[in-house]
């Protein structure tokens, strides 16, 4: 019953962050069709700008700039790098991005050196909640709780309920019929990546000190967001919510199970000290999102509520 | 008229000197470039270089039969070089086994040979894993590729007995019949080795190129639904050019498991895959030479520059990007161009834009090295300060920003300029 309502509540967390991080990816991967190799890479600044900015001011200003400053660098890196290359095409651009995650990953490590750096909770939030079977819950955690699903409402409110919103939604199927119309396409494409890159350094604001903040991080959360967005589908935020959801679930219930393949393929005759057998399930957590990613791709390759095919 | 449009077909195939120039000849040079190479009295690090180097070409190669020739983006090349590196290296042990033990099978094969058991290993984990992935192209085969390459290097951790664990597994080339009176033990014995299967997987390549199957995958690549309405199958097409692509990097994977005589799981994992991604992109996709270039280059770079610069990942990040953005043809289209440039008869003015372009990519060169070099030395934080050509170059001077600012604004100016000529000249 304890594991099960932690891992729950933390399943439930890490889900929502990795829906922070993907949701930005979805609105532009199905806007422009851009696999953006680089949006982990924006997650981690995010990270390491708000530790700078929250070492000489404070945490709440950082939750604040930080994005913004994200969202900028995007709006850049679309402006003056994807656009030249759109014309390449699509394979070109999405080199264009992986060259973008490994240069961005080498300017980190000089900037702010090659070990963690220490991002820390802020002082206000780092206190114990509440206490559930006698173990204590930090408050920082609910907290992120709170700031995703803000983030997850005023979404749906600015897509569903705004003027801004519906000319994003109408680019997002019809771009050239948005274009015919007078909105200037590139300029909204411009938008969008900046904002999805703003979205995926909150979460890195958020998840910086929540996970570690370090040089990896980029490379270790990078083909997760890929697995949630295509898993989700195409232009589907209420997919990418979901698969995030699934993802976080899994993952973090895999390594509480304490059990191996013996314990549940026993009755085949599988022993527990055979290679196989000896395989834990929580060894396996790490696989489950590409296990996912393949075998949508292969059974549903328009993912779980996606509207088109990749 | 209608008698002059009608179209002689002998007149469109090459001629025997064409024939001769265009596929003989290359080859002809390569082969004898490999046998001159150790004339020149290699040192043992230029041979161990030369070795990286031979493996790479194959990877590249076999990675540009996808990529460049059949328009598949693969983030996972590294798991059939790695599996038939794999299937190599217990093939050694099987010949180290046999040779002391009982003999049979194992015993009379000569370690020379065991690339063919890299291709054999390599081509049966594309058949198994191309089955599933090559229904589609584009984004779909990109994520399927990323997706399977993760799952088959957390395996590679996870099942010690194949491969080893992190350790890996080693095994002893100095084992079996000796061929062509080479032991296999010193390393330029291995450099004939290597050049030799380099030149034989290089060829393979290339002849792969020529056949009807290499053919209706360049098809496939830049129209897949006629090549459906000729009659072909686009999915059937990719197997089996997949096969035959994961064949080749495992006869590259078997060449280094004879080189290193060790296979760990880091082999199979994202970084390899990134690596022969940017060897095949940086040289060129387009051209058959291109990824040799950017082998060479690579690799070069690779064991070179590291020891000058430890920044030369973010010079490598530079450098591709700059090759995306700038010159989708890669290094083998830069040549290329200032050799159809050179033949051309407008020559003076190809050689001025030249002029011009070089010396912004000089210019701008020189002030981001100054940048990077300076950077990594104020990350560092020991004080150390960039001193080159005996100029210092502190983190605080206004020389040093000069240096880094000046060529970076000036280069940038002057190809800016230079292109918004070329593309008045064009309108």
């Amino acid at each position: 019953m304890e594991t099960i309502v932690f891992s729950l509540l933390n399943g439930v967390i890490y889900g929502l962050l990795l829906f922070m991080l993907s949701s930005g990816l979805t609105l532009i991967f199905s806007m422009m069709g851009v696999l953006n190799f680089a949006h982990a890479s924006f997650y981690m600044l995010g990270a390491y700008f708000a530790y700078t900015i929250s070492e000489v001011s404070s945490f709440w200003l950082a939750l604040v700039f930080a994005p913004i400053l994200v969202g900028l660098v995007g709006a850049a890196v679309e402006r003056w790098g994807l656009r030249t290359v759109h014309v390449n095409g699509h394979v070109a651009e999405l080199l264009f991005t992986f060259g973008l995650a490994y240069l961005i990953d080498e300017v980190v490590k000089i900037i702010w050196g090659r070990n963690a750096v220490d991002y820390r909770v802020p002082e206000l939030l780092d206190f114990p909640l509440f206490e559930l079977f006698g173990a204590q819950y930090p408050a920082y955690r609910i907290f992120t709780l709170f700031v995703a699903l803000a983030m997850l409402v005023g979404l749906w409110y600015i897509l569903n309920r705004t003027r801004a919103g519906l000319i994003i939604q109408a680019a997002l199927s019809h771009p050239h019929m948005v274009g015919h119309l007078g909105h200037n396409v590139p300029r909204i494409f411009m938008t969008v990546f900046g904002v999805g890159c703003a979205l995926a350094g909150l979460a890195g604001v958020i998840g910086g000190n929540y996970l570690v903040t370090d040089p990896a991080m980029a490379v270790q959360m990078g083909p997760i967001v890929f697995v949630v967005v295509v898993v989700g589908g195409l232009g589907s935020l209420m997919g990418a919510f979901l698969a995030a959801m699934l993802l976080g679930l899994l993952q973090t219930f895999a390594v509480a199970i304490d059990a191996n393949f013996a314990d549940i393929f026993g009755w085949l005759g599988l022993s527990a000290t055979s290679e196989l057998g000896s395989i834990s399930i929580a060894s396996l957590a790490p696989m489950i999102p590409f296990l996912m990613l393949v075998l949508i791709l292969m059974v549903r390759p328009r993912g779980l509520l996606g509207d088109r095919e990749l | 008229m209608s008698g002059q449009t009608v179209q002689n077909f002998e007149n469109l195939a090459p001629s025997s000197s064409q024939k001769f120039t265009q596929r003989v000849l290359p080859f002809g040079i390569m082969a004898l470039v490999l046998v001159l190479l150790p004339m020149m009295g290699p040192s043992r690090t230029m041979y161990s270089l030369m070795n990286a180097m031979g493996i790479n070409i194959v990877f590249a190669l076999s990675y540009n039969m996808l990529l460049g020739r059949g328009g598949l983006l693969s983030f996972g090349h590294a798991v059939y070089f790695g599996l038939g590196g794999y299937a190599a290296v217990h093939a050694m042990g099987w010949i180290e086994d046999a040779s002391y033990g009982d003999g049979g099978f194992w015993a009379g094969y000569p370690v020379f040979f065991l690339p063919v058991i890299g291709f054999a290993g390599g081509a049966l984990a594309g058949a198994i894993i191309g089955w599933p992935s090559c229904r589609r192209a584009g984004t779909p085969f990109a994520m399927i590729s990323l997706g399977v390459a993760e799952l088959i290097a957390a395996a590679g951790f996870m099942f010690g007995s194949i491969f080893g664990g992190e350790e890996g597994i080693s095994g002893d080339r100095m084992n079996g019949p000796e061929l062509f009176g080479l032991s296999l033990g010193p390393i330029d014995e291995v450099y004939w080795f290597i050049a030799f299967w380099t030149f034989v997987g290089a060829v393979g390549t290339y002849a792969f190129t020529r056949t009807p199957l290499g053919k209706m995958s360049e098809a496939t690549r830049d129209n897949p639904e006629r090549v459906e309405f000729v009659g072909y199958d686009p999915q059937r097409v990719r197997y089996l050019v997949f096969i035959f692509s994961g064949g080749f990097a495992g006869l590259a994977g078997g060449m280094a498991a004879v080189n290193y005589e060790i296979f760990t799981p880091e082999a199979l994992s994202l970084a390899p895959s990134g690596m022969v991604l940017l060897m095949a992109y940086i040289g060129g996709i387009r051209y058959f030479a291109g990824p040799i270039i950017g082998a060479i280059v690579l690799t070069y770079m690779q064991s070179m520059m590291s020891d000058y610069s430890e920044a030369w990942l973010l010079y490598l990040g530079i450098l591709f990007m700059a090759v995306v953005m700038f010159a989708p043809g890669g290094l083998a289209g830069i040549f290329a161009g200032l050799f159809n440039g050179m033949r051309s008869d407008d020559r003076g003015e190809h050689f001025g834009k030249w002029a011009i372009y070089g010396a912004g990519c000089v210019l701008m060169f020189i002030g981001v090295v100054v940048l990077v070099e300076v950077a990594i030395r104020w990350s560092n934080g020991y004080g150390e300060v960039f001193e080159p050509f005996g100029m210092h170059l502190p983190t605080a001077s206004v020389l040093t920003w000069a240096v880094i600012l000046i060529p970076i604004l000036g280069g940038a100016g002057i190809l800016r300029f230079a292109i918004n000529r070329n593309k008045e000249g064009h309108a």
